[in-house]
């Protein structure tokens, strides 16, 4: 269906309800409840996060999934595409479609030029010229280029910019055709309230169309074809094939997708700053595609969503918080579970952050899809097993 | 002129920092072949020894005295450091200004040990594994390393002076026969700059006139053969971990007076080290240490007024700028040999 | 209950209930209750305190939960009271804020723009908090400031210092008690004559980004004034740690004073950096070479140790302040933690009273009522004298003070000692003085 095998419009569905019903899923615990407090995801902010994050790594994953050339200097794109976006809202309206465009283009054509010469290398070579462009991207918008970035303070639109598109009772705020991306619902069932936004749901869409463009890029004769780039580009280029636009191509379009992301970012959110294309940016990125699983469909916003969970979460629980979870216990048994959680919560999470990509590294080598592919494994196997004892097949 | 002298020195010193760093990091790697991206942290650790060593001399007793009082109103604790107590404050005293050269004599066999626990415990699992894996690993072990460092420490950069004596200039001007006072040069810098050199060449002396070494060098071309001719190269490349780790580890100690340690030290120098290696050629000792003075001292130029009033901005970027101009010259960097890290 | 009840009717009711009850969402919950965003509900109000636990500021921001936890416990009636007692205005009576007892949520900007206003907004969105207080860098606290705007909640700004968080930059929910570059300048310009002549030349090293911009055109502004000539002015990288090429062209350029427009560990380093050079040891034009460094805080001083000893600085605020609240304040707070507070311990704590006592006045949690309470706002008995909130750019006029790092210390805590303290009528300045110009503070917004 749609163009996809079985399989594939099985994952797609899937991804299509969790986008969808994201504002539901991601709030289990009741809203009043201490787990609610604490671990509940579903509110706009950051729903918005995990799918724009989740659409930029499908979009790296796209070069680096498939191609193996790993770029380390992708958040240049995705800072371009915002920086675009915000310039459009300065100048023209608050209507966030020519922004998004607009970002789309900017950052493609940003990455034809740095992908045109650092496609000229290979292997590290390579990741150290997206580092270095990236980089150079950044320090000159933190500095010289302040007149067009506004510098540490970030480009932000100020009331006297002449947003020349602005009629008089145009929204003040990111729009759609007149849907201010702000705006919300909020649905109180029994102890629960979920938020469903408008602007979380416009990335989500996006989210959906970038998945299944990247389900067909993969399928397509270009896939195959990156993917043979990666196995061995010298024999391909000895077959007379000149992989040098298939690169180029997979290149452009994953830094497309970056400019879409750093849009929407700005779209849901009108300010952008230059910290956006650090060179730790970028390695996020690249934590995110390995986190999940490289190469795979579903791995790219899955990491994406880990690290953005870690980042906001866990971050924001604290000693009080601990020991609101464990005022049933003694107090004794409070205290020691508190000392020994607190060095991982809190101005901790990063602790947290490292452990948990060794141990993704070190234990599942391609990711947590490969983790759920274990899982699964695991009581296929079973059943397969007890399939067989049914049917009473002699061991050999 | 002058300006031009203070500026090749300056280049020279921080050229002697790059090279020291990338050393190490090109030691694993054209070793054991493991992209390593915790060598920051390694030269962080070596930092945190000299820090420790301060700590430790200057760990102290508290006498209540009466007669002054603390912020509170409460009478004051005056700390009276152990060392002072036991050998007199002129001797302990001393003893505590050193504390950055004594922290040399812990950092090696310190370093040696956290290179040889690295290499046993995680890297050695990694070298059939993808470079993208291992600079993922060695990444989360560098947030850890320096998260741990940070519940010690906390997170300011924290004050570890040079010895006395070396506190003050030294009149280069002078020796180049030009006006006394005229390039006037920091002693530690100078230190600095020699001590690098020293260690640059007993690294490349031990590659090149010990056995060990040269076993070393016939793993690093080719681990294959070496293994076949009965040489337990795996143990020798442990040893070089060791060694690797106690060259960042000591370029570590020595920069704490230039640049008090603070616990992001080591993913500050990460990027930077990288370019170095990478502009050397990856896998090339020489390509290394060639490719850390020439950014140094070009960072060092642009850096002047003269320069970036011709171009804004320049000193931000020069690294990066000549790292693209010499890698799309020169395909494999200054001095890279073909086939490494090209896939 | 038994089965009868379980009628076909009844299922249809209920679902219908439920249907009505999807069909027609509340828009923007808060709006039913009270017209602004997060109105509190039952008997507690929940603050967000955003300061960066990781991060080159980590320190800082930690000493300001300190401080905000500490305020919130004096809200609660907990502890001491701390400069509650002190305080000009008697609203406060440790039953929390209008009755409803002081909860708050942490956050970690990481001093990163990107991340507080993530941060910011989950305390928003999730967690529906009135009121956001802290930070460390002004980046983030115009960032952050832009957020509230914008959803509609009050920012009480922390240690901001750039000119622009309440002059291009300013907006109507958000409050700055921190001083500005303009107002460091002013304060030290006098001294520095007084200390130095009319006659120096001076060299500024100035971090690479809007506030070390402000900084610098505040500095030079005031010292020009006095007399002195600006010899160069260059900028540095942000995080550059090694400082030497742009300290060596100092030596031979007849500069004889370097003016240091760095904070937190780049100050740390280039003053130690400059003093290796022997840039104290040099005498230029007859008089010995001096270095500045306009904004000081307790922790960079700690981390630049001896190489401080009589650099002079200013400070928003200072534990060694002799007045009442400052006395208190130090005196809770060192009792809770040990150590005497910073600076921007103090400004978070301050501006967590003042918002509750704001609340208090207006007899609204509403940010507009809030807003009004604050502007042109008058009080003391917080540790600055008589001080009061311009309502014309949200920011707070009182003395600074002009600090000299102690040439013999005594203690750990014994780092910094107060010259001056410079009376408010000096470094007060029209809201539409240039350095300042070019904002709209705008409309409150209640959000909803």
């Amino acid at each position: 269906m749609l163009g996809l095998n079985s399989r594939d419009f099985k994952l797609f569905i899937i991804v299509c309800i969790m986008a969808l019903a994201a504002p539901i899923l991601l709030n289990p615990f009741p809203t009043a409840s201490a787990m609610g407090e604490s671990f509940n995801a579903g509110y706009p902010a950051l729903m918005q996060r995990f799918v724009i994050f989740g659409i930029l790594v499908i979009g790296f994953n796209i070069l680096f999934g498939l191609t193996g050339y790993l770029s380390f200097g992708h958040a240049a794109f995705l800072g371009v595409g915002s920086y675009a976006a915000v310039w459009m809202f300065k100048l023209l309206s608050y209507n966030v479609v020519p922004a998004i465009i607009l970002s789309v283009i900017v950052a493609g054509l940003f990455s034809v030029v740095i992908g045109y010469v650092s496609l000229r290398r290979s292997g590290i070579y390579f990741s150290i010229l997206t580092l270095a462009f990236a980089q150079m991207s950044y320090q000159l918008a933190y500095s010289v280029f302040t007149p067009l970035t506004n510098g540490e303070t970030g480009l932000q639109v100020y009331n006297d910019d002449p947003q020349i598109l602005m009629g008089e009772n145009s929204p003040t705020v990111p729009h759609f055709f007149g849907l201010e991306m702000n705006a919300q619902s909020v649905v109180d069932v029994a102890g629960w309230s979920f938020t469903f936004q408008n602007g979380y749901y416009l990335s989500a869409v996006f989210l959906i169309l970038a998945f299944y463009l990247s389900i067909r890029i993969f399928r397509s004769p270009m896939g195959l074809m990156l993917r043979a780039i990666k196995s061995n580009q010298t024999r391909m280029s000895y077959t007379g094939i000149n992989t040098k636009p298939y690169m180029l191509a997979a290149f452009v379009i994953s830094g497309m997708y970056a400019g879409l992301a750093g849009g929407l970012l700005a779209a849901m959110d009108p300010l952008t700053g230059a910290e956006r294309m650090f060179w730790t940016a970028s390695g996020e990125i690249v934590v995110m595609a390995i986190l999940g699983g490289v190469g795979t469909l579903i791995g790219p916003v899955l990491g994406a969503g880990i690290i953005k969970y870690l980042e906001n979460i866990v971050s924001k629980i604290n000693d009080g918080i601990l020991h609101n979870w464990f005022a049933f216990m003694p107090d004794w048994l409070d205290n020691a579970l508190v000392t020994i959680i607190h060095p991982f919560i809190g101005k901790g999470w990063h602790l947290t952050l490292g452990l948990l990509f060794m141990a993704v590294v070190i234990f599942l080598p391609g990711g947590l899809v490969q983790g759920g592919q274990k899982l699964g494994g695991l009581f296929r196997r079973k059943k397969t097993d007890d399939a067989a004892d049914g049917a009473k097949t002699p061991a050999e | 002129m002058d300006a031009f002298i203070l500026q090749i020195l300056n280049g020279l010193d921080k050229g002697s920092a790059y090279a020291l760093i990338a050393l190490g990091l090109t030691l694993i790697f054209g070793t054991l072949g493991v992209v390593n991206f915790a060598h920051g942290a390694l030269f962080m650790i070596g930092a945190f020894c000299a820090v420790t060593v301060q700590k430790l001399l200057g760990l102290s007793f508290d006498v209540i005295d009466p007669t002054q009082t603390d912020f509170l109103g409460n009478p004051l604790k005056v700390a009276i450091p152990y060392v002072e107590a036991w050998f007199g404050p002129a001797i302990g005293g001393a003893i505590q200004d050193w504390s950055v050269p004594l922290a040399i004599l812990v950092v090696i066999p310190v370093m040696f040990l956290v290179g040889w626990a690295m290499e046993r415990g995680l890297i050695k699992h990694f070298y059939n594994r993808p470079h993208a894996d291992q600079i993922l690993v060695t990444f989360g072990l560098a947030i850890v390393i320096g998260e741990i460092i940070k519940a010690f420490f906390g997170a300011n950069p924290i004050q570890t002076p040079a010895p006395e004596v070396f506190i003050g200039t030294v009149d280069v001007g002078a020796w180049l026969g030009m006006d006394p006072g005229s390039v006037a040069y920091p002693t530690w810098r100078m230190v600095y700059f020699f001590f690098s050199a020293i260690i640059i060449a007993a690294v490349f002396a031990f590659l090149q006139f010990t056995t060990f070494g040269m076993v070393v060098r016939a793993g690093m071309a080719d681990r294959e053969t070496v293994g076949l001719l009965g040489i337990d190269i795996d143990k020798r490349f442990t040893l070089m971990f060791g060694l690797a780790a106690a060259v960042a580890g000591m370029a570590g100690v020595m920069y704490t007076p230039i640049l008090s340690p603070h616990y992001n030290i080591g993913m500050d120098f990460l990027v930077l080290s990288f370019v170095v290696v990478v502009v050397g050629g990856m896998g090339s000792l020489p390509g290394a240490v060639l490719a850390g003075f020439l950014l140094g001292i070009l960072q060092s130029f642009a850096s002047m007024n003269e320069v970036k009033a011709l171009i804004p901005g320049i000193d931000q970027i020069i690294i990066y700028l000549v790292a693209i101009i010499i890698l799309l010259t020169r395909p494999r960097g200054l001095m890279g040999r073909k086939g490494v890290m090209e896939d | 209950m038994s089965k009868s009840n379980f009628s076909r009717r009844g299922v249809l009711k209920t679902g219908a209930i439920a249907g009505a009850g999807l069909a027609v969402p509340t828009y923007l919950r808060a709006d039913g209750h009270a017209g602004f965003t997060n109105a509190p509900q039952g008997s507690t109000v929940k603050i967000g305190f955003n300061v960066p636990q990781t991060g080159p500021y980590a320190e800082e921001g930690l000493d300001e939960l300190r401080a905000q936890e500490l305020a919130v416990e004096h809200l609660n009636g907990m502890g001491d009271g701390g400069m509650m007692n002190t305080f000009s205005e008697k609203n406060l009576k440790g039953n929390g804020i209008l009755g409803k007892k002081v909860e708050f949520v942490t956050g970690d900007t990481q001093t990163k723009s990107d991340v507080a206003r993530a941060s910011a907004q989950s305390m928003i969105q999730k967690d529906e908090c009135i009121m956001i207080n802290g930070g460390s860098s002004s980046g983030v606290a115009i960032a952050v400031q832009g957020l509230c705007q914008e959803a509609g909640v009050i920012f009480m700004a922390g240690l901001t210092h750039s000119n622009d968080t309440t002059g291009k930059d300013k907006k109507a929910n958000g409050f700055r008690h921190f001083f500005n570059g303009y107002m460091s300048g002013a304060a030290l310009g006098p001294v520095l004559e007084k200390e130095y002549g009319n006659e120096r030349q001076a060299y500024h090293l100035t971090a690479d980004y809007t506030w070390g911009w402000t900084q610098q055109e505040s500095i030079a502004a005031s010292t020009e004034a006095l007399g002195w000539n600006t010899v160069q002015d260059v900028r540095t990288p942000v995080g550059a740690g090694d400082f030497s090429s742009y300290i060596a062209p100092i030596l031979n350029s007849g500069a004889d004073t370097l003016i240091l427009n760095h904070y937190g560990g780049d100050m740390v380093n280039s003053l130690t950096q400059a003093i290796q050079f022997g840039l104290r040891d040099k005498q230029v034009n007859g008089k010995d070479f001096t270095i500045i460094v306009p904004l000081y805080s307790e922790l960079m001083a700690a981390g630049a140790g001896s190489n401080i000893q009589g650099v002079f600085g200013s400070m928003n605020w200072n534990w060694q302040l002799q007045d009442e609240g400052t006395k208190a304040f130090v005196k809770s707070f060192g009792e809770k933690y040990g150590f005497p507070p910073s600076g921007a311990a103090h400004t978070c704590y301050v501006q967590t009273l003042l918002y509750a006592d704001a609340v208090e006045r207006a007899g609204t949690f509403n940010p507009c009522g809030v807003v009004e309470a604050l502007e042109d706002f008058d009080f003391d008995g917080m540790g600055n004298g008589p001080t009061s909130y311009r309502g014309a750019d949200h920011q707070c006029f009182k003395d600074v003070l002009v600090m000299k790092g102690t040439e013999a210390p005594t203690n750990q805590f014994d780092t910094l000692e107060i010259v001056e303290v410079t009376p408010r009528a000096q470094v007060e300045y029209a809201p539409d003085h240039p350095m300042f110009a070019g904002g709209d503070l705008g409309e409150c917004n209640p959000g909803a």
